[in-house]
């Protein structure tokens, strides 16, 4: 740590010892980076599974060495059984979308910039800071022994819909021990989110520096602090659910079980619960949590966008308004998960007409990106080509979801590959490059390096082109009716779309190889890379008025004072053609 | 770097366009009274988001190539938006979904809200890991009562009938393979034994979960005899890839001989 | 430098955070403590008592919506069965309630002391803030006295569906309202102190609200049990 500012009236020590500076460390800077490593991880783990689904779909005989080891069951010999696919596309659902999704762009990005962006030396509550951390570390770790223990991870997906998930292992292997420790690590993840979302929300109503009015928030502020109240008020509800879930597993409860179910020729000793209370509770939590993994992603885009295209962003005021609008409405829609459930179809109409609503302020956001691209000189760096891909992605992911919001077509496409498609490209992939452009634009930032900008380009062309060979025949075969969650093809009807699998196979196997391009750029460049300047993009936001990497308390114990909102590019009349947030010199546009 | 956005996006949406627009991978062909008005609604929506997808890619690829920086010294067009424009495609594109799905709204009331005619089939369908069993109340038209306790696979009685005692029960039907009669309103009550199955039938464009603990009715007019595939589209367990049936679409006097040799087979 | 000392932020903030309004557009509330942070290396510059309101507030909204879901899992739960049977209250419940309720009454009169002042009130204080301590510890054995009550009917967890809901809803407040007696303690501890001056405010403070927000949520508690159960 730089030291520099120890002769500043008020002495900010960092700590010395390699455990409270990078393990156990109150550093919302080292919490970010521990919590974006946290989703590296993950996600390597998630996409090789990917890989494995992929392959035992079109190969269904292959050999995968090495797989016996990990599962002498699910692969003997190394090849995967059918049930084997389940276990895995169960965790490759959790991890992703619980470990990577939620994680990387919020608790990660979030952490490190939050309190940089707004003028603060760190998250209000350091400590409950470090504790979601390690929560959600022990999260991880509970849902990866899964993997060991003796009948594998559970197979009930993501979602674990009871009785499938409630009734134990007499509904198939995984469904002992691996589900309820998948329950146990849910339940954990929950309580990790919630300190991190009271944190988040605290630190952005209160510690915003002099000046640094809510209209002046960097949009990616606005993302986060919009994630964080979703965040807060939908994984208490899902903790609850798991709380019950939980009960009728192990305490002989019956919430979610019905009475009279004959599960392996046995009768559950259970009577009147129900499994639709399971779905409307777990989706009251799952549509904000679609959410919570991509308002990041805008945020991220919309900053990156107006940077590299040197013009303000078009509409900050629509643009924030849109977030809260989002954020309210996804709140209202849990029901379009649940259109052939057995709920009332009176209450599809309400669920539908609300989903339909949030595509408003989506298109508001797309309409924006555009309105800021229109009329600028447009720099691709990687971080740009990335945010981008991003506009498209989210678009074409979005569109498919109004076929989805409409109940009438729903019996078309439920549960069919389509579906795959849509979540896979608006939550998945367009989340997922939303976090790679937060890694190229801000890597400087935090470790005071500049990543490789030609293997960069290199890996958003092979990436972006990848994805669209991956998901976008998902749509073609899930129109004609290919399902979802099938691990072999048996009839007579799916057997002509195998060769769209073999395609869509080798895409993903290809577009999860470039993915080793990022991994050893980021190694690379934290140690060999260029050194980077304090502002290698000409930003105008508080995280480039600091040292990269940023001193221990960020602002070296002084305050920084706010004059303009945060995307003052392409300013008329000034030698530069920005003006930072903390320049005090007048714009007439001034708000 | 803008061209090459700018081609590349090009490309994407027509090889897209060009998949969906020539029908290289369609929905089977509808056999239900209400399929044509659901693959109506499909083309509609296709159509609608079809124009808006070529729009915006289409735009942010041109966006990307034609400002790109050229380093020839231009200003760039400074402007914080725009409210007008901001609330005319708010009210634009809220007019084109909410109406859009208004539009749609009848077919979901006609699966859903219409009750099935009094005089429709009626047939239990039960899902269990991993098959379906269908049960016809016989010449009665009644079903008899199920008992969980008599539940026994090995032996057939998949629903738990008690065909000793129960008058009703005795002339039941329970058959594999989901026989109806084609241009008759059918009503499926749909339960399941196990866990949480569904029901699907591609060329009805008729799809509903099996949720257990509750019956669901559902019910269809299938308008062209054929042999279609049952798909269960709820993740039940290991077998749920293979979980599957036939409908069996047969004119009015091939079901009945149907029915009839169902019924010595009992 | 030798990792101690844990030495806590020292905001210099009022007397009392209720004062304080909701943070508006520009902070001025950034202060630096003028100690060391010690070797844990916590930060030394202080966050304004707003924040630590905001952020109970958050918590209290969090415990809000999951109490939510588990009473509209009741609501559905007992709407949809026929499997339902009411499980009469154990009479002690009422007891127990007067108790919580005193308590809160008990905090109040404690933080009347501090706000009095004068040479005494640390031990008054003090004194009241034990006093709720073991009115808290009360209905805590209290609600152990419920269970054993129920358990001693042959009514456990899985019994029906309505005992289901009491043991969750009764232990789930029970396990927050430990938390509170925990912060409770803490409270106790930390008021004796001189060099934690400023913090005993927000400290006490917090705690209250959580504590009368805990009372609270029992009484609705109570009323759902009573009403729906």
């Amino acid at each position: 740590m730089p030291e520099a500012h120890a002769e500043t009236a008020h002495q900010h020590h960092a700590p010395t010892k390699f455990i409270w500076k990078y393990i156990f460390s109150l550093d919302h800077k080292v919490i970010g980076k521990q919590y974006y490593f946290l989703a590296l991880f993950s996600v390597v783990v998630g996409m090789i599974l990917s890989w494995l689904m992929r392959i035992h779909l079109v190969w269904p005989n292959a050999k995968l060495y090495g797989l016996d080891l990990l599962s002498p069951a699910g692969a003997p010999g190394g090849v995967m059984t059918p049930e084997y696919y389940l276990s895995l596309m169960t965790l490759h659902g959790t991890i992703m979308i619980f470990f990577v999704l939620t994680t990387a762009p919020q608790s990660g990005f979030g952490n490190y910039f939050l309190p940089i962006q707004i003028g603060a030396e760190d998250m209000a509550f350091p400590r409950l800071n470090m504790l979601s951390f390690w929560t959600t570390f022990v999260a991880l770790m509970v849902l990866l022994s899964t993997f060991f223990v003796t009948d594998g991870p559970p197979i009930s997906g993501w979602t674990g819909y009871p009785p499938l998930s409630a009734v134990g292992s007499s509904a198939g292997p995984g469904e002992g021990l691996g589900q309820t420790l998948w329950v146990i690590s849910i339940a954990i993840f929950c309580i990790g989110s919630l300190l991190g979302a009271l944190n988040f929300i605290a630190t952005t109503l209160d510690l915003r520096t002099k000046g640094m009015k809510l209209m002046r928030l960097p949009l990616t502020c606005w993302a986060w602090f919009v994630t964080a109240v979703l965040g807060l008020l939908s994984f208490a509800v899902l903790f609850g659910a798991c709380a019950l879930l939980l009960l009728d597993r192990v305490g002989g409860t019956s919430f979610f079980i019905p009475g009279g179910l004959i599960v392996s020729d046995k009768i559950m000793p259970h009577s009147g619960g129900s499994p639709l209370l399971y779905q409307h509770l777990f989706w009251f939590f799952g549509h904000p949590e679609v959410y919570i993994a991509i308002l990041p992603g805008m945020g991220v885009t919309s900053h990156i966008i107006s940077c590299f295209a040197r013009k303000p962003i078009f509409g900050y005021r629509a643009m924030a308004y849109s977030l809260m609008a989002i954020g309210f409405l996804s709140f209202t829609v849990w029901g379009h998960h649940m259109f052939l459930s057995g709920m009332s179809p009176y209450s599809a109409f309400s669920f539908s007409l609300f989903t339909m609503a949030i595509g408003v302020p989506s298109a508001i956001k797309t309409f924006n990106w555009l309105g800021t691209l229109w009329g600028g000189k447009i720099r691709f760096t990687s971080a740009m080509l990335f945010s981008i891909g991003f506009v498209s992605l989210f678009v074409t992911g979005g569109l498919s979801g109004i076929f989805l919001a409409q109940p009438q077509l729903d019996p078309m496409l439920h549960a069919t590959y389509f579906v795959v498609a849509h979540f896979h490209m608006v939550m998945g992939v367009a989340a997922i490059f939303g976090m790679f452009a937060g890694t190229y634009f801000w890597f400087p930032k935090m470790f005071g390096r500049m990543m490789n900008e030609t293997w960069g380009k290199v890996h958003f062309w092979t990436t972006f082109i990848g994805v669209y060979c991956v998901f976008m025949p998902m749509h073609f075969i899930g129109v004609e009716g290919a399902i979802r969650r099938y691990s072999t093809w048996t009839d007579n009807y799916l057997i002509p779309m195998i060769p769209v699998h073999e395609f869509m196979t080798i895409a993903a196997l290809f577009t999860g190889a470039v993915q080793f391009i990022f991994l050893i750029n980021v190694f690379w460049s934290m140690f060999k890379g260029e050194k980077a300047t304090d502002n290698p993009w000409k930003g105008t936001s508080l995280e480039w008025t600091v040292p990269s990497p940023p001193p221990f308390d960020n602002f070296a114990g002084k305050h920084p004072v706010v004059y303009h909102g945060p995307y003052e590019y392409g300013v008329p009349g000034k030698d530069k053609d920005y003006v930072m947030q903390d320049s005090p010199e007048k714009i007439e546009d001034d708000e | 770097m803008g061209l090459a956005f700018f081609v590349v996006l090009v490309l994407i949406t027509a090889v897209s366009v060009y998949i969906f627009g020539a029908h290289i991978w369609w929905p089977p062909h509808a056999i239900s009274t209400i399929g044509p008005s659901v693959d109506h609604q499909f083309n509609l929506t296709l159509i609608l988001t079809g124009i808006i997808f070529v729009c915006a890619q289409l735009g942010l690829g041109y966006f990307a190539w034609k400002y790109r920086d050229r380093k020839d010294g231009r200003k760039v067009i400074y402007s914080h938006g725009n409210n007008k424009l901001e609330a005319g495609w708010t009210i634009a594109a809220a007019v084109v979904f909410i109406g859009l799905n208004l539009i749609g709204f009848q077919i979901w009331a006609k699966m859903y809200f219409t009750p099935a005619p009094p005089d429709a089939l009626q047939i239990q369908v039960q899902g269990q890991q991993f098959a379906y069993y269908f049960r016809y109340p016989g010449p009665d038209g009644k079903f008899g009562p199920t008992h969980v306790e008599k539940v026994d696979d090995a032996t057939g009685n998949f629903f738990g009938l008690d065909r000793d005692h129960d008058q009703d029960s005795k002339d039941d039907i329970v058959t594999a393979t989901l026989g109806v009669p084609v241009n008759r309103p059918v009503e499926l009550i749909l339960r399941s034994k196990d866990v949480g199955h569904s029901f699907f039938v591609r060329e009805l464009r008729i799809h509903q979960d099996l949720v257990p603990g509750i019956e669901i009715p559902i019910h269809f007019t299938a308008t062209e005899t054929g042999r279609f595939e049952i798909v269960c589209t709820q993740l039940c367990g290991l077998g749920h890839y293979k979980m599957r049936a036939f409908l069996q679409v047969m004119t009015e006097e091939d079901y009945q001989k149907w029915l009839q040799s169902q019924m010595a087979a009992q | 430098m030798a990792p101690t000392v844990l030495t806590p932020a020292k905001p210099e903030v009022p007397a009392r955070t209720d004062d304080l309004g909701p943070g508006g557009g520009s902070n001025g509330g950034h202060r630096f403590g003028d100690d060391g942070s010690g070797g844990y290396g916590g930060h030394a510059w202080s966050v304004p008592a707003r924040a630590y309101r905001t952020g109970m507030w958050m918590a209290l909204a969090a415990i809000v919506m999951l109490f939510a879901a588990f009473t509209s899992a009741l609501v559905v739960r007992k709407g949809i069965s026929n499997d339902w049977v009411r499980t009469a209250l154990p009479n002690i419940l009422w007891l127990n309630t007067a108790v919580l309720l005193l308590s809160s009454l008990t905090f109040e009169l404690a933080r009347r002391a501090f706000d009095a002042g004068g040479d005494l009130w640390v031990v008054r204080g003090t004194r009241w803030l034990y006093l709720t301590l073991g009115l808290g510890v009360a209905f805590i054995a209290g609600q152990l006295v419920a269970w054993r009550e129920l358990a001693a009917r042959g009514v456990y967890l899985a019994t029906n569906p309505s005992s289901s809901f009491f043991y969750l809803l009764t232990a789930a407040h029970g396990i927050h309202l430990l938390g509170g007696i925990v912060a409770l303690g803490y409270a106790a501890i930390i008021v004796r102190k001189i060099a934690a001056e400023p913090r005993k405010r927000i400290v006490v403070d917090l705690t209250a609200l959580y504590w009368h927000f805990m009372d609270g949520l029992w009484v609705y508690l109570l009323i759902l049990l009573t009403v729906r159960l």
